[in-house]
């Protein structure tokens, strides 16, 4: 493993969070086509081929937000990044993505889902929660532990497509940062609203911890009524 | 709320009356009569007395007007502290009880929000950058949308375009009921032996069915392994017909020899059920959900000659390749592996392919080029893959629209038949390397899970979640008169192909 055993700093950790949060918003654009996915490139990540996007426009903002994230996490001020997707058309929120960040301090437990499973049928939506509390690790991990954690996260991201309703309108998406009161705000930044959904549904992803984040994940998304089916 | 909860009452009440009432007639008791009039006058709804009244069924059925939407709108915008874009309730006149009301719910939430979700109002601000995102240009079709707009009437019928000479019938010329066939994509349940006998495992039970005289024999059944147990695969050696692999839901990977009809050998090695078998003469491999493979030698006592550990979720397709040089196995990770014959447990996959973003259990060799190995996804996939073994490299790749189950090669042509799912649950034959559709096979009115094809080429099976089995002839060898202008030469026919690889065998 090599290099790869090197225990993972707080700087190393907070560009491990960052560049997962760049991923996963990336998945999350394409897989739920909120872009062309003509603008995805494919690429090895994670020891997995992720797409993320070649759109200047959109690259700029994610650079922007992620070079902001990254100093609001070294200072500990971010609490938690949401992506939220929203119909152009009704100004509706329809699915929101929660990513927590948790401050890492001794145990650390991890829950496990199952989402990855090609025996869920397209229109009903079923959810399968199961099993909790899987290790128990305290101190160091190596990157390459992390990595497989995270690679978890994406696929399960990949897979969501084949439980989420399936997003009939052109969407947009924006990103809410939960920062602490304390945080120090630069100019370009406004407070916003939370943009919850009504009537939603929730379900929770895994999650990954280097040993000073923990990222949980979760997606909430509009509950498509039933008889609409 | 609280007043909420009194109409709801009202309501059941009500309802609960109005039921009575039709069953002992039109006179009420008296003490519906006071509970019908004392409810009229504490109600705060003006519209109460005229509420229509309510279905006497036994059912419950939500009712929106037992709702204060506006109020509960207006709560759950106002608690967060934000200046709500609804603006103050116009109609002024909110009484005490509703001030409350909207308090009490303001503050339910506020706990639930620190307590749940963890998150303290007074502590945190929601930060959005003020510059967004590029909107997506305007003609952006979200490309999942295929899945649901694949009408399953629609139909854009190229076979027109005249791509192959032969008749492809599009009905299928049998159809066999398989009761109780399971559901799952995860598993193999259907082989076709060279001797044209069909095997197909329905839940507990395997069958054989003789292609020939149509004579249906029950290999084995596994009820007394207890009630949730059932067969996970099943596998034909390659010459002969003479033995089933058969995978089981408790890990566990039978032979039977099919002759006498007996169990021959019952092999451990995985600790979950065994999903996919494959064979390469004496080495049956199986994939399992434990993510490992075994290759078992079925001849000697020590069977479990390598554990090859790379997958980390359930393994769902193996193949061998026809020279026995490489197996290919496709996962619920996403990835396909390509090992070489000669891989040890200790050995690392030739390749680890990643480019399917949903599970691959679909796989299969070309039988006219070596090194050619299709592959398709799942769901979130949908795509057929095609890769040089030699090289790792993908030589090309087309989405479907729909979840990939199965494929099977032509054995006489350039062709490939792929199998699906959702929306149209369809069979799709592509003329390779064009990747032109040449037909569309519909039928089956679930997913298509597994295919098989005869040993003479022309037929193949396909057994689907709609619990029937059809053979359709979409493979037949090209006809006499035609072979005889294209020369003897370039016949690839499937008699000769065999006896290539028996040749090769032998060496």
């Amino acid at each position: 493993m090599g290099a790869n055993d090197t225990v993972i700093t707080l700087k190393g950790s907070v560009e491990i969070v960052s560049e997962f949060f760049f991923t996963a918003i990336n998945s999350i654009l394409y897989q739920r086509g909120i872009y062309q996915p003509e603008t995805f490139k494919r690429e090895s990540k994670y020891g997995l081929t992720v797409l993320t996007t070649t759109d200047q426009g959109l690259l700029s903002y994610l650079g922007n937000v992620m070079s902001q994230m990254e100093s609001w996490l070294i200072d500990g001020d971010v609490q938690r990044l949401v992506v939220v997707v929203t119909g152009i058309d009704s100004g509706e929120t329809l699915e929101r993505w929660q990513f927590n960040v948790l401050v890492e301090n001794g145990d650390v437990e991890v829950s496990l889902m199952s989402a990855n499973d090609e025996n869920v049928s397209q229109n009903v939506v079923k959810k399968k929660l199961s099993g909790d509390g899987m290790e128990n690790k305290r101190g160091a991990k190596n990157v390459k532990e992390v990595h497989d954690e995270i690679q978890a996260i994406i696929r399960q991201i990949t897979a969501s497509v084949t439980f989420l309703p399936l997003l009939n309108e052109p969407c947009s998406f924006d990103l809410l940062i939960y920062t602490n009161k304390t945080a120090i705000v630069p100019k370009k930044w406004d407070d916003s609203d939370p943009r919850y959904i009504m009537n939603s549904q929730e379900v929770k992803l895994r999650s990954f911890t280097t040993s000073f984040h923990k990222v949980e994940s979760m997606v909430t998304y509009k509950e498509v009524d039933e008889w609409e089916l | 709320m609280t007043s909420n909860v009194v109409d709801f009452e009202d309501i059941l009440n009500n309802g609960f009356s109005d039921a009575n009432t039709s069953i002992r007639g039109v006179v009420r008791a008296r003490w519906e009569r006071k509970k019908l009039e004392s409810n009229s006058n504490n109600s705060d709804c003006s519209d109460s007395e005229n509420r229509k009244p309510l279905s006497m069924s036994d059912r419950f059925i939500p009712n929106r007007a037992a709702m204060d939407m506006e109020k509960s709108s207006h709560a759950i915008l106002s608690f967060d502290g934000s200046e709500s874009s609804v603006g103050e309730r116009t109609d002024g006149g909110a009484s005490e009880d509703e001030e409350h009301t909207i308090n009490s719910v303001t503050s339910d939430m506020s706990e639930y929000k620190t307590s749940v979700l963890g998150i303290d109002d007074s502590k945190t601000r929601i930060l959005s950058f003020a510059d967004k995102a590029p909107a997506p240009r305007g003609d952006t079709v979200n490309n999942l949308q295929v899945l649901y707009s694949a009408s399953t009437t629609s139909r854009k019928n190229k076979s027109s375009t005249k791509l192959v000479s032969r008749h492809i019938p599009s009905a299928p010329t049998r159809i066999l009921d398989a009761p109780d066939l399971l559901d799952d994509y995860y598993l193999n349940l259907l082989s076709w032996s060279d001797t044209n006998v069909l095997a197909v495992a329905l839940s507990q039970t395997v069958y054989l069915w003789n292609a020939e005289t149509g004579h249906i024999d029950e290999l084995c059944n596994v009820e007394s392994e207890g009630p949730d147990a059932h067969i996970s695969s099943v596998s034909w050696i390659q010459e002969g017909g003479g033995h089933l692999a058969v995978g089981t839901s408790w890990g566990k990977t039978m032979l039977w020899d099919v002759n006498t009809q007996k169990q021959l050998r019952k092999m451990d090695g995985h600790s979950d059920r065994v999903g996919a078998l494959s064979w390469n003469r004496h080495i049956l491999s199986s994939g399992g959900r434990d993510n490992i493979i075994v290759n078992h030698d079925v001849r000697i006592a020590e069977h479990n000659v390598a554990t090859l550990a790379s997958h980390t979720q359930e393994v769902c397709g193996l193949a061998w390749s026809p020279d026995g040089m490489t197996l290919a196995s496709g996962a619920n990770d996403n990835k396909l592996c390509l090992w070489d014959a000669t891989a040890s447990s200790i050995s690392r996959p030739r390749y680890e392919l990643t480019e399917h973003q949903a599970a691959v259990k679909a796989l299969a060799w070309s039988p006219h080029e070596r090194n050619l190995l299709a592959t398709g996804g799942g769901t979130a996939d949908r795509c057929i893959k095609f890769w040089n073994t030699q090289s790792g490299s993908m030589l090309q790749s087309v989405d479907t629209g729909s979840q990939v189950c199965a494929l099977q090669w032509n054995p006489y042509e350039k062709e490939i038949l792929s199998s699906h799912g959702f929306a149209r649950n369809q069979l799709c034959l592509w003329k390779y390397p064009t990747m032109a559709k040449v037909k569309e096979l519909d039928g089956h009115t679930a997913r298509v899970l597994h295919m098989a094809v005869s040993p003479d080429g022309s037929s193949v099976v396909s057994a689907a979640a709609d619990e029937t089995l059809r053979f359709w002839e979409v493979f037949a060898p090209p006809s006499k008169a035609l072979s005889g202008k294209r020369g003897a030469s370039d016949l690839p026919g499937r008699a000769r192909s065999k006896k290539l690889s028996k040749t090769m065998q032998i060496r």
